[in-house]
């Protein structure tokens, strides 16, 4: 643990709204430093809207989102849920990966040989050097997935947000990715930001857990929220295990 | 053989042949680059709008006795603001809306000509291509149209490749992608505007298609699949005039067929080396 606990972000009574309907009302946390916080709920619960307020994506309707630290929303390394169009996607790895270092610095069309060199670091990391020169659509499931995870540690400094990054994957798999985030927590002192539908996992690893049905049902440590009364009530609704 | 190169060179000693082989193989290349992220990106669908709109904007400027390429251009430019707008974020459905828009204009059109001149040769020429459409100027806006694409292409290569590879991302990071989808629908209209008199209207958005789609067969990298789309687009495009000269076949159809035999070669070898690399 971190001895110097610093407010990263802030979220002052944020109101989000997706397509015209409230999705989540009066929300207000905050994130510090070394965090590892899981943001569980149901479908529908304003989870992902919120991932993506957090990056700027999209404007709350009210309240505020403060980055402090030396944070902003572009030094947030995102790993977004896969898309339809990725599936059949001519790139190879390096490509994927190297597309994270856009946001650094002035505009230059090309990428200059610290990006390469941080993109290859990544690349090692998670264990995919062999693969760099692969295409992406030939590639496992979780493959991609350590792919798009180096990719949004190429553009992270201090944080990473990660929207269900274990859905669809096998238990092996999982568990890998898992360790993966871990480490990242642990050893690099990475904060960590996981939205995820995996209760016991999000029990497991988390620090911190926000649990949201359209408003704030309980933010704290994991160690509160295991006395809390939500839990049973969120084990009830995903009627599972 | 030899026989078919001095007809083949005496063809390209016409003033009009030549600009239509200037004007058609720069119009390909562009609309294959453009092609590669859109048909990625699921949105080639714009292309073929935006034809049938420029269709409906050529046969009412040719009504109207207006220049046809002042009138169609920023016709078509708007058309496709709006076709990348609805496609988007309509309650109608995306390809809805777009027919919705296309098959409007296609009337409009069709209405326009007939309460005139009836469909005479024009208009078909407007559908399926000709050779001797072409004016100086054409060739001259199709030279500085393909400058424009090359050079946004070049500079902005990767930030294209991110916001084709996933948008939200992208946008996470900080690049403007709706200027980028804007600058694509944008070039796109203007490519499909100069584009379709050589081509024809019916037959320009397989310009868009085709080449990228052919090259997906293939290669795996964005860069490869690019370049190869490009090159693809210029053998493509000349064949398809030689043939347009050799048999006299209505230019766009023969530039077409021959993206068509591409596609079913590059098929069969992108079959053929995966199962190689599979077994």
């Amino acid at each position: 643990m971190k001895n110097i606990q610093t407010h990263q972000i802030e979220c002052r009574g944020i109101t989000l709204s997706y397509d015209g309907r409230r999705v989540l009302e009066d929300a207000s946390f905050t994130v510090d430093s070394g965090d590892y916080l899981c943001i569980v709920g149901e479908n529908g619960s304003g989870k992902s809207t919120l991932a993506k307020a957090l990056l700027s994506l999209k404007r709350p309707v009210s309240g505020e989102i403060i980055f402090s630290d030396g944070l902003n929303k572009e030094k947030i390394g995102y790993l977004p849920q896969q898309t339809s169009i990725q599936k059949d996607f001519p790139a190879t790895v390096r490509e994927v990966v190297l597309s994270g270092r856009l946001s650094k610095g002035t505009f230059k069309p090309f990428y200059s040989s610290e990006d390469k060199s941080v993109a290859e670091k990544n690349m090692e990391k998670l264990g995919i050097s062999d693969i760099a020169k692969k295409c992406y659509r030939e590639l496992s499931g979780g493959q991609k997935q350590r792919v798009l995870l180096a990719r949004a540690l190429c553009s992270a400094e201090k944080m990473i947000l990660l929207d269900e990054p274990t859905s669809g994957l096998d238990p092996a798999v999982t568990k890998e990715i898992y360790k993966i985030i871990e480490k990242l927590n642990r050893e690099d002192g990475m904060t960590v930001i996981m939205i995820s539908h995996d209760i016991p996992s999000s029990l497991k690893y988390a620090t911190k857990i926000l649990h949201l049905d359209r408003s704030v049902k309980f933010f704290g440590t994991k160690d509160e929220y295991l006395r809390s009364p939500d839990l049973d009530s969120l084990r009830g609704g995903e009627g599972d295990e | 053989m030899s026989n078919i190169f001095s007809t083949l060179a005496q063809y390209f000693s016409y003033k009009f042949v030549l600009s239509a082989l200037i004007v058609g193989a720069l119009v390909s290349l562009c609309a294959s680059l453009l092609g590669v992220t859109l048909v990625l990106r699921r949105r080639s669908m714009i292309g073929d709008g935006l034809s049938h709109v420029a269709f409906g904007a050529l046969a009412l400027a040719t009504v109207l006795g207006f220049a046809p390429l002042a009138f169609s251009l920023p016709v078509v430019i708007i058309a496709a603001v709006l076709l990348l707008r609805v496609s988007e974020n309509s309650r109608m459905g995306g390809d809805a809306a777009i027919a919705v828009i296309s098959t409007t204009s296609v009337a409009v059109g069709v209405i326009a000509i007939s309460l005139t001149s009836g469909m005479n040769t024009d208009v078909s020429s407007y559908m399926f291509g000709s050779l001797t459409a072409m004016e100086d100027g054409d060739v001259i806006l199709s030279v500085i149209l393909s400058v424009i694409v090359i050079a946004f292409y070049l500079i902005f290569f990767n930030r294209i490749f991110s916001v084709t590879f996933d948008e939200d991302f992208a946008k996470a990071t900080g690049i403007h992608t709706e200027f980028y989808k804007t600058a694509t629908a944008i070039v796109t209209a203007v490519t499909v505007a100069i584009g379709m008199r050589v081509i024809g209207a019916m037959l320009i958005s397989a310009l868009v298609i085709f080449p990228a789609l052919s090259a997906m067969r293939v290669f795996g990298s964005f860069k490869k699949v690019t370049v190869c789309a490009a090159i693809l687009s210029l053998v493509c495009a000349f064949l398809g005039i030689c043939a347009s000269c050799l048999f006299s076949l209505p230019t766009g159809a023969a530039i077409v067929a021959s993206n068509a035999v591409a596609f079913c070669i590059f098929s069969l070898v992108g079959a053929i080396s995966r199962s190689v690399s599979k077994g």
